[in-house]
């Protein structure tokens, strides 16, 4: 019972829940390395990163008009609905006017720019009919065999959740659609295959060159679908294969986790609260303990 | 602590009248009284916590429940439906899933406060016992319910965890086409995980309450690890309340907020992002791995290169938990006293995060990359693969060979024979909190 065994046991306590902490955070952090030697995700600088992070509308915008102008092609958006465009947070949302999603004007406009299937209420025929701001984005194939079949054999995925669906969702979207670039020499393509150094896959197999200088990055069946001045932006935004990429990237983000804005700030009254009740809980656990050996 | 007397004295005509019939207040004055030993540390919170997570998850399950849709085709699609169109579902589903690591944070501590402090000694044995049920049915209720949300991971982590039991021989095939409702994960399956995880967490309510009655019985051990002489016990306790609801209460809200930063910051870090990619039977994953709490086992099956061995081992590395209390021979408990114990036991807490590291790595993979080793067997020696057999080897090691040895050969510190006789002469390390 000496003090230096006091010491010790400190020491000894303190060093146990070190690592129980950091075991936690060390069985984490592996689980999201998977994906072979593809090149590290470059940064969008996006405004909806960190604590306090929002949404940039405009860009949300933006990102809404490139999907639905380049994306939206071969790649459907099923969990989507017109509506969510308007919903608080969105990016058609207006805090001024107060319109309910169903009743934006301008949400009903783009639902009305895009045809849905349906069925003829009067004759039970196939239809197309403009969507309605209650209609779900509709995917461009019938079903995902078609999708591979129009894709050469590789279906493009769903992006509703894509930015959740891919470790650093935002940032990847972004270097993957920015990051094309010619295949380097020696390495063997297949037909319909482009290559993409922030895709995930092992490309030594293919490779043709030194052995220690694999190229980073897979192939990716999808050709570069961006290029300069795709896009009309009225808001004077660069018309750049880079601001696209950012853009549609921000949408997707805000897409795969709509009411993450909302979720943020929960948290923070959230935490001072829980603070604040810690305090208050500490202070009475000192005062019910004064002068007790324990 | 087990005769603990009742104080209770009914007032009104109603408590008296209830008293008598179903004295259930009686029951909760007794346990708000009940002595408890005085030196309890912050380690002894986690049965409070552990409580409070167990109460999170049916709570969040049952309103998730309420929208979820257990059928291949659309199950993927409630769950998202849960976070972006149900009120408040988003928080509801987050908490759920968070709180499942949460869950598994709070066990593994408790645990290893209990393999410290001895607590699996005699008179415990049963409380410890009921531990390892509840930790099983935990693993077994965690894993049904990473199913449900019918993401990648979900299918292939069911694929590989189900198709073990195909491994047994000779009843392993029908035993597993039985447990999938048919020859492969498909709706039945689903359906039935479903079920069974909306089962399960009330059976781990029933093990918890005798868990809790057992302890009640046996009286709590602490960080001394000693029994209380029942003539010191007005000296070495003291009432539950408000002395351990105030300390409990301060460890929870502590505990709340690191869930709190979770849930609402992080909420999808401690997941994999493939469990965001619909469920694909014909499109394996590169790489497959359980949650973050399996992990340790996962690695130690796939440290065996026989398949049905490997399913051996990972049930009895839980299994040897259930024996623990006559595996160690040492007269001492609480490992405050025993410093030769006390270093092994450091060296299980590294080997047990060791293996949960190793559980997330393509066992072929260089552990030093670029180290040129030698070809040992089946693999390479500067490998994943090796590592873990190293780290499962310590870990069987430790509760077969370390404990039954080291407790007839060690010389423990002199233990005291009350905790107000330390205590009151300041020399035990517990100070403040
Ligand atoms: C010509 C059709 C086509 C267009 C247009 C297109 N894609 Fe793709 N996309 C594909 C195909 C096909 C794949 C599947 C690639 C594979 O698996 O090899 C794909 C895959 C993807 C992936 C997933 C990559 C991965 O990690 O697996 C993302 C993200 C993506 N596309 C985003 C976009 C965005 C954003 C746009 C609009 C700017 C877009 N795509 C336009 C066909 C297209
Ligand atoms: C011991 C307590 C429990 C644990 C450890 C637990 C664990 C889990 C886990 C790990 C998931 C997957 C989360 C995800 O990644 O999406 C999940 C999902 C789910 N659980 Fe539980 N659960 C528990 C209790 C319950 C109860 C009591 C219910 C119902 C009454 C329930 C209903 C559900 C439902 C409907 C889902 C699917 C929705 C989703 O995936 O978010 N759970 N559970």
């Amino acid at each position: 019972m000496t003090i230096q065994n006091g010491t010790r046991s400190a020491v000894f306590k303190i060093v146990a829940s070190a690592v129980a902490a950091l075991s936690l955070v060390a069985m984490a952090a592996p689980a999201t390395a998977a994906g072979g030697g593809a090149k590290h995700p470059r940064s969008g600088g996006f405004s909806f990163e960190g604590p306090f992070g929002t949404f940039d509308q405009a860009q949300l915008q933006r990102g809404y008009k490139v999907y639905r102008e380049v994306c939206a092609a071969c790649h459907g958006m099923q969990l989507m609905s017109f509506r969510n465009l308007g919903q608080p947070g969105g990016p058609f949302y207006d805090a001024h006017e107060n319109w309910s999603p169903a009743e934006n004007p301008y949400v009903r406009a783009l639902a009305a720019e895009v045809q849905v299937p349906d069925i003829d209420t009067e004759t039970g025929e196939p239809i197309t009919r403009p969507a309605t701001p209650a209609d779900h984005f509709p995917s461009p194939y019938p079903n995902a065999t078609a999708a591979a079949a129009a894709n050469g054999g590789a279906a493009p995925p769903d992006l509703s959740v894509m930015a959740k669906a891919r470790h650093d969702g935002a940032n990847y979207i972004y270097s993957l659609l920015s990051g094309y670039v010619p295949a380097p020499q020696g390495l063997k393509m297949a037909p319909g295959q482009h290559y993409n150094p922030y895709m995930a896959g092992d490309l030594a197999p293919f490779w043709e060159g030194d052995e220690h200088h694999v190229p980073p990055g897979g192939f990716i069946a999808m050709p570069a679908p961006l290029s300069d001045g795709q896009v009309t932006y009225d808001d004077g935004s660069p018309q750049t294969v880079d601001q696209y990429a950012k853009d549609v990237a921000a949408f997707i983000a805000w897409a795969s986790d709509p009411h993450a804005v909302e979720r943020k700030r929960t948290g923070f009254g959230v935490l001072i609260f829980l603070l604040l009740f810690a305090g208050l809980t500490y202070a009475s656990y000192r005062r019910i303990w004064k002068g007790i050996a324990h | 602590m087990s005769d603990h007397e009742s104080t209770y004295v009914p007032k009104t005509g109603i408590e008296k009248w209830l008293d008598s019939r179903l004295p259930i207040i009686r029951f909760g004055a007794d346990y708000m009284s009940l002595p408890t030993p005085r030196n309890l540390n912050y380690w002894y919170t986690f049965g409070g916590i552990l409580t409070l997570c167990l109460m999170v998850q049916i709570v969040t399950g049952i309103v998730l429940a309420m929208h979820y849709v257990p059928n291949t085709e659309l199950a993927f699609a409630s769950v998202e439906r849960i976070m972006r169109d149900v009120n408040g579902g988003w928080l509801i589903r987050y908490v759920h899933a968070n709180g499942a690591s949460m869950f598994f944070i709070a066990v593994y501590l408790h645990m290893l406060r209990g393999l410290y402090y001895g607590s699996y000694k005699a008179p415990r044995e049963i409380i410890w016992i009921l531990g390892c049920v509840i930790f099983f049915l935990m693993i077994a209720t965690a894993f049904l319910g990473y199913v449900l949300p019918w993401g990648q991971m979900s299918f292939w982590g069911a694929e590989v965890i189900t198709n073990l039991i195909g491994a047994i021989p000779m009843i392993g095939e029908p035993v597993l086409i039985w447990l999938r409702g048919g020859p492969a994960i498909d709706n039945a399956t689903l359906n039935r995980f479903f079920s069974l995880h909306y089962l399960l967490p009330f059976v781990i309510f029933g093990v918890v309450v005798l868990h809790l009655w057992a302890l009640h019985t046996s009286g709590q051990n602490n960080p001394a690890g000693i029994l209380i002489p029942k003539e010191r016990t007005p000296k070495d306790t003291l009432p539950f309340h408000p002395y351990f609801t105030v300390k409990d209460g301060f460890a929870i809200i502590l505990f709340l907020i690191l869930f709190a930063v979770f849930v609402f910051y992080m909420p999808n870090a401690l997941g994999h992002a493939d469990n965001y990619i619909p469920a694909n039977p014909l499109q394996t994953p590169a790489h497959i791995v359980p949650e973050w709490y399996m992990l340790p086992f996962y690695a130690i099956l796939r440290a065996i290169p026989d398949k049905f061995g490997g399913v051996l081992a990972m049930f009895g590395a839980i299994g040897v938990l259930f024996i623990l209390p006559w595996l160690d021979t040492s007269r001492v408990r609480s490992m405050r006293y025993r410093p030769t114990m006390k270093v092994f036991f450091l060296i299980f807490l590294v080997v047990g995060v060791g293996l949960g590291w190793c559980g997330a790595q393509l066992p072929d993979a260089q552990v030093v990359p670029g180290m040129p080793s030698f070809q040992l067997l089946d693999g390479q020696l500067n490998s994943y693969l090796w590592l873990t057999r190293l780290l499962t080897a310590y870990y069987f090691a430790f509760f077969f060979i370390i404990m039954p040895w080291v407790g007839l050969k060690e010389t423990p510190l002199p233990v005291p024979h009350s905790i107000s006789e330390p205590v009151l002469d300041g020399g035990i390390p517990e100070k403040k909190g």
